[in-house]
């Protein structure tokens, strides 16, 4: 089969029968790749009793939902998914093959990319389709997937290629990539395939999984005020919720913040924490450490507030203000209020 | 492997323990990259910045030094790279590690993470572990990527973001960190993790160790001492390639001004309010 004329593919990861918010941005990057080529989308679901969740990506993008329902597939094992993916990949040549860069897709895709021996890129934040030249063989390639991500710390964004693989492997960053509107009455095809695990020994078994209530929603807020070493202590973070409430917004924070035990980890934004763009990000005391823009560089309205006038937070700032957060930031709550 | 001998031979060996391997990297300090550590063509200066051991293989190293103490056995150090990195093998065996292999060939030069992935699983394969420990990540490329892909070519259970372990005889109780909650799991040996800091941090060194190790020869290999195939090593074992490296450089700095007063306060608020960013 010629790979060139092969699906887009997205892992449409699934825990408890539900889809989390990743799949569909993976439809919405993967959905202009595929026009881009000219070929089908399809999203990949396994698990048990899981039918259901094609509908949902139909309209988010999908026209092929290729699903493997097995017992054996009910809740996320490595081997188990792995296997019956390597299989399913070898029967369908898909061109290219992208995975959340959440904690299952960065389990499974390099274990998936191994057994296939191919390529894989991680947490890439933006792919685009492209040619490349090698540039010791002078071989030229066309209609590359560029898997786009920042390395070495944030330091370097590197475009990544792997020409003479495939599938052409990324993991994507969560909450970089935008969904797509959904189209209500949208519907594609099933394609169901069997697991094809008879005589393949899983050597874990899932005791027991807590799930993790999270009472902070940074990717769905609008407005997110965020601190970093500067605000100087836990007491005085309280302020910035003070400020999150008054604005209808989340408290976000930079690493440096979080090592100091000023707030949660889950409150992290930047390279090692979440990705956020929301309407407004209020930066108090964050230097603006290329690892932390990274996060929220993307976010339409940035005012950052910070004492040092030479701090980088001000490079990516629409609006700036050098000043001390402590009296700065009451102002602002007295403003709103009033 | 700890299988079960049976018989007499339990009775002669309590404590066998469990044959552990942890394989980690020296990696250049990123968090220290400054204007200096900037070539002009915006590559990075790798030999400006300090080379440590990378931080989660620290942890990956405590949990194999854990399970040593605990329950008897051996700690076997691998890492590739450059003889450079021979400085964190001798910190590994001033921390506990029994034993410290250096893995070095040019025919390495220029691997990706299939092509590591290869090559260190060749050499784990030597060792035979019941338990091989690898960091999370290393801080370099921050991919998570060869841990698992060991793993696959071990074709042994897989255990990612590792956070606590016991063990119940040849199978690992491990609690590990799924992201959207915290998963216990029993796996049965051999079995590969990848290990987060929430394990806990490297033991300091012991001072008697430090003594004896300080300026230690390591034992090293090269790809034909593991059975490495050349084409699956280096530039020619690796398929991804980079197309392009450009340097995040901040060209803004263009923000409109406010006074930290009472009145640029408010009268930035109340811009925001009129274009329906708040309110």
């Amino acid at each position: 089969m010629d790979r060139t004329k092969g699906e887009v593919w997205v892992f449409a990861e699934q825990e408890e029968g539900k889809l989390s918010e990743v799949p569909f941005e993976l439809l919405g990057k993967g959905r202009e790749l595929a026009d881009r080529l000219g070929v089908k989308l399809a999203a990949v679901v396994m698990g048990e009793g899981v039918e259901g969740l094609a509908a949902p990506l139909f309209e988010a993008g999908a026209d092929i939902v290729h699903l493997i329902d097995d017992k054996a597939l009910k809740v996320f094992r490595n081997k188990a998914y792995r296997h019956a993916l390597v299989e399913l990949v070898k029967e369908c040549s898909p061109q290219i093959f992208i995975f959340g860069a959440t904690h299952m897709g960065r389990d499974l895709a390099p274990a998936v990319a191994s057994a296939l021996k191919c390529g894989l890129t991680a947490d890439c934040t933006d792919l685009q389709i492209g040619d490349y030249t090698d540039n010791r063989t002078k071989e030229t390639f066309t209609n590359i997937l560029q898997q786009i991500r920042p390395a070495f710390g944030g330091n370097i964004i590197a475009t990544i290629v792997n020409a003479r693989s495939w599938p052409q492997m990324a993991t994507v960053r969560e909450g970089v990539m935008k969904p797509l509107e959904k189209v209500a009455g949208r519907t594609g095809e099933i394609v169901r395939h069997e697991a094809k695990l008879e005589g393949v020994e899983i050597p874990v078994e899932v005791l027991e999984i807590v799930r993790k209530v999270s009472s902070v929603n940074l990717k769905g807020s609008r407005i997110i005020v965020a601190g970093g070493a500067g605000v100087g202590s836990k007491e005085n973070f309280k302020l910035l919720h003070e400020l999150a409430a008054a604005l209808g917004g989340a408290v976000g924070a930079s690493r440096a913040a979080v090592d100091l035990g000023y707030c949660e980890h889950e409150r992290q934004i930047g390279q090692t924490g979440v990705t956020v763009r929301p309407a407004l990000f209020i930066s108090c005391g964050i230097s603006g450490a290329v690892q932390h823009l990274a996060g929220m560089q993307d976010s339409q309205k940035i005012i950052a507030i910070n004492t040092d006038k030479d701090a980088p937070i001000f490079k990516v700032a629409h609006y700036g203000i050098v000043g001390d957060l402590n009296t700065v930031v009451p102002m602002m709550i007295k403003a709103i209020k009033g | 492997m700890c299988n079960i001998i049976g018989g007499i031979y339990d009775i002669m060996l309590p404590m066998k323990g469990y044959n552990c391997v942890v394989c980690i990297k020296q990696v250049p300090d990123t968090k220290k990259v400054t204007g200096q550590a900037m070539k002009e063509d915006g590559t990075i200066n790798r030999a400006a910045l300090p080379a440590i051991f990378n931080p989660e293989d620290k942890n990956a190293l405590e949990a194999a030094l854990w399970v040593k103490e605990t329950y008897g056995g051996t700690v076997t150090v691998i890492t590739m790279g450059l003889p450079a990195a021979t400085a964190i093998l001798r910190e590994a065996l001033m921390c506990g590690a029994d034993r410290a292999v250096l893995l070095t060939d040019r025919k390495a030069a220029g691997s990706d993470t299939l092509a590591t992935s290869y090559i260190l699983s060749q050499a784990v394969k030597k060792f035979n572990p019941d338990m091989v420990f690898c960091g999370r990540q290393a801080i370099d490329g921050d991919t998570a990527q060869v841990g698992p892909q060991i793993g696959e070519k071990l074709d042994c259970a897989v255990v990612t973001y590792l956070e606590k372990l016991e063990m119940d005889g040849d199978y690992a109780v491990a609690t590990r960190d799924i992201g959207t909650g915290i998963e216990k799991c029993r796996a049965k040996l051999p079995a590969l993790f990848t290990v987060t800091e929430k394990f806990g941090e490297l033991r300091p060194f012991s001072m008697h160790r430090v003594m004896k190790y300080k300026n230690a020869e390591v034992e090293a290999m090269n790809c034909d001492d593991i059975g490495a195939e050349a084409d699956r090593c280096g530039f020619a074992g690796s398929p991804t390639s980079v197309n392009k490296i450009v340097s995040v450089v901040l060209a803004g700095g263009d923000y409109k001004e406010v006074a930290p007063t009472a009145e640029g306060i408010t009268s930035l608020v109340d811009e925001l309010v009129k274009d329906h960013t708040i309110g």
